[in-house]
């Protein structure tokens, strides 16, 4: 039941802020719709963490441990942005605009949502590309040259990017049926695992790796996301970095147990490939970035390369690692988006070179924004210090000594090239012309921050048990 | 029988997407593009023959109104310009040249294709896979020469074809919850695509997306 209410919730706050009623009122509606989900995700993971699995038989919704880690992470996110966007939005005078905004605010939500409780693998495809096409004209709302060819971008690269990934599911469907007919649902999918031929699931695997690899943002498909991630408006980057491609990467993780009992498939370094190839392109980019908002999309791109080399590492270690990771970035990342829109309101640029000095023109934004940096590129005492050294350790213990040599690389490089940007805009001298204009940020955007550092800081020094908990259920879920 | 008249709608299926690589002109490739959907329908209704499946014959259904009526109808209402200026297509290769890659890339989704065809197990997948994978490269290969908007937005939606044209006879009942879905998710792509399109228009003045290029590192 709760999984039902949980979809309908979200369905029901994008009809009422699209519809004449909506005015005025799409905003506080949509934070108290954001509230209730939260809420009932944090109840359906603490169910997960009991049985395992909450199903609802009629409508085949279902949700594993994983699926749970995953609502909770997207309906936090949804929370803190739902609150974001209203005093972000009220300095921008968009009028009308900003109901079709929350409108589709909850649609994106919506499809994101789907895609973990959602049983039917046809049915979650539908619910990833339906998350690129309610998203687009957010990326493209400020309605600039750039937010337009950025949406541009991002529908036509995901979508083609989907379309590959469907043929890799139709094509896991034949297996499926030549391995006997079972229900096509991770279930099903996970029984028939070891009858599946091989010539047909690894050409599946790969198409969807490649295909939704799109929409995470691996190298080298990732060219759509420094531009949308960085033109659309600052809390929905908090959405599209921080858990749009985690719900992505969910698909690609729930497959992952599917090839490793196939006998004579390695997924492991196709994965360790991709990922470190994002790691580093990313590292590298992280260095000449010019526009702090793209400097955190390239962080994204970073990120999901070492989600990538953790999944890829295999066992227990890495894959626990690798949810905590996963856990950690969206927080973090969502937090820096936050951080990074006060500073674009209250100094009106987004490039690093015309902001010196922050700490004493807007102490706030500059403390937001030196915390959400140092907790990306996991500074002690944040939970990525503490992801990033075990999946390093994880990688020693299997004996990947070059994997793990180059991900220590890359993750010092980028957090060189990120502190060097941060400390520069935060305490910098300003040269004269870099007194930008402050104006004060709105009550909710403050209120935000506040709200989002809660879980920064506490996942880091102290990880809540029934997280914990959940982590290593949904660990457990993804095999040896 | 069935055998025979499905190659033929599969040679013509295939020979639409060359269509749509070598057409000039948008309206062309707008009525290719019809063409195409109309053929995956035809393939759709017999392989539902050949296998007695009622389920294809609901996957033609949709296809035929999803992709032969709502899309063109769409993309009337929002780009109706673009759709009718008649004018040459900015594209980055010329014609002879992007035909012989073409060519190249049918002859190499026949060899990608034959691994998985040693597990075929319907006759049908023989025309059917190859050729979808055909349409699917040739499709890729349009939306990455062309510079404008509509005609990339119909190389996606022949990448589509191509994917459902070998998905029909891969997965044969699958199609028809995929069909359904894909019933929503076209229209909405089309749509989502053509406002875009037309904001673009109004905000900057051309629709050469491949000329868009103010985001970047240098």
């Amino acid at each position: 039941m709760e999984l039902t209410i949980l979809l309908l919730i979200p369905a029901l706050a994008a009809g009422f802020s699209a519809s004449p009623a909506g005015r005025g009122m799409a905003a506080p509606i949509t934070i108290a719709a954001m509230a209730a989900v939260f809420a009932l995700a944090l109840a359906v993971a603490a169910a997960a963490v009991r049985k395992d699995v909450v199903a609802l038989g009629d409508m085949g919704f279902a949700c594993d441990a994983l699926g749970a880690l995953m609502l909770l992470l997207i309906a936090l996110v949804g929370l803190t942005a739902a609150l974001f966007s209203w005093g972000y939005l009220r300095r921008g005078k968009h009028g009308d605009g900003e109901r079709g905004f929350y409108a589709l605010f909850n649609l994106f939500v919506l499809s994101m949502l789907a895609v973990p409780i959602l049983a039917n693998l046809a049915l979650i495809w539908i619910a990833v590309e339906l998350t690129t096409l309610m998203s687009a004209f957010l990326v493209g709302f400020e309605d600039t040259p750039e937010a337009l060819e950025a949406a541009w971008k991002y529908v036509m690269l995901t979508s083609l990017g989907a379309v590959l990934a469907l043929l890799g599911f139709l094509i896991l469907y034949w297996g499926l049926r030549t391995a006997g007919g079972a229900p096509f649902t991770w279930r099903g999918l996970a029984a028939a695992a070891p009858h599946l031929p091989p010539a047909l699931l690894w050409p599946a695997f790969l198409l969807i790796l490649v295909g939704f690899g799109t929409k995470i943002g691996l190298v080298p498909m990732h060219g759509w996301l420094p531009d949308a991630h960085s033109q659309a408006p600052a809390p929905i980057c908090a959405l599209l970095s921080g858990v749009e491609t985690t719900t992505v990467l969910y698909v690609i993780l729930q497959l992952l147990p599917l090839v490793g009992v196939a006998p004579g498939l390695d997924a492991g370094p196709w994965l360790v490939g991709f990922g470190l190839v994002s790691t580093g392109i990313a590292a590298l980019l992280l260095i000449s970035v010019r526009d702090f908002k793209r400097l955190f999309a390239f962080s994204t791109v970073e990120h999901m390369g070492i989600i990538m080399v953790a999944v890829g590492l295999g066992g227990a270690e890495a894959h626990l690692a690798a949810l905590y990771q996963i856990a950690g970035h969206a927080i973090a990342k969502s937090f820096c988006f936050f951080a990074a829109g006060l500073v674009a309101m209250t100094a009106g640029t987004q490039e690093i070179a015309a902001i010196r000095g922050l700490s004493r023109s807007s102490p706030l934004a500059a403390a937001a924004l030196v915390a959400g940096a140092a907790a990306i590129v996991g500074a002690p005492p944040f939970a990525l210090f503490a992801s990033e050294l075990s999946i390093l350790k994880a990688g020693m213990e299997r004996g990947q000594y070059v994997a793990v040599g180059l991900l220590a690389l890359f993750i010092i490089v980028s957090f060189c090239a990120v502190m060097r940007h941060i400390n520069r805009m935060a305490f910098g001298t300003a040269d004269g012309a870099g007194a930008a204009a402050v104006r004060a940020p709105p009550l909710s955007c403050k209120l935000t921050l506040a709200l989002a550092a809660i879980p920064l800081v506490a996942i880091g020094i102290w990880m809540p048990g029934p997280l914990a908990a959940l982590l290593r259920a949904a660990a457990a879920g993804m095999g040896g | 029988m069935v055998f025979a008249l499905d190659a033929l709608f599969g040679s013509l299926f295939l020979l639409t997407a060359l269509g749509i690589v070598a057409t000039r002109q948008v309206l062309a490739s707008l009525r290719l593009f019809l063409a195409q959907s109309l053929l995956l329908a035809a393939s759709a209704l017999l392989v539902g023959i050949a296998i007695g499946s009622a389920d294809l014959f609901a996957v033609a259904a949709i296809s035929v109104a999803t992709k032969a009526l709502l899309i063109p109808w769409l993309l009337r209402r929002t780009v109706a310009s673009e759709v009718y200026r008649t004018r040459e297509i900015d594209q980055i290769l010329n014609i002879p040249t992007s035909l012989l890659i073409a060519a190249g890339l049918v002859v190499i989704a026949y060899l990608v294709a034959d691994p998985l065809l040693q597990v075929a197990n319907l006759p049908l997948i023989r025309i059917n896979l190859p050729l979808g994978i055909a349409a699917i490269f040739l499709g890729v290969f349009t939306l990455a020469v062309r510079r404008e908007a509509l005609p990339q937005l119909l190389g996606l939606l022949a990448v589509e074809n191509g994917v459902f044209f070998a998905g029909v006879a891969i997965a044969p009942n699958l199609p028809v919850i995929a069909e359904l879905a894909a019933a929503i998710d076209l229209p909405i792509v089309a749509l989502v695509i053509g406002l875009l399109v037309r904001r673009i228009h109004a905000r900057i003045g051309t629709t050469a997306v491949g000329r868009l290029a103010v985001l970047g590192e240098s």
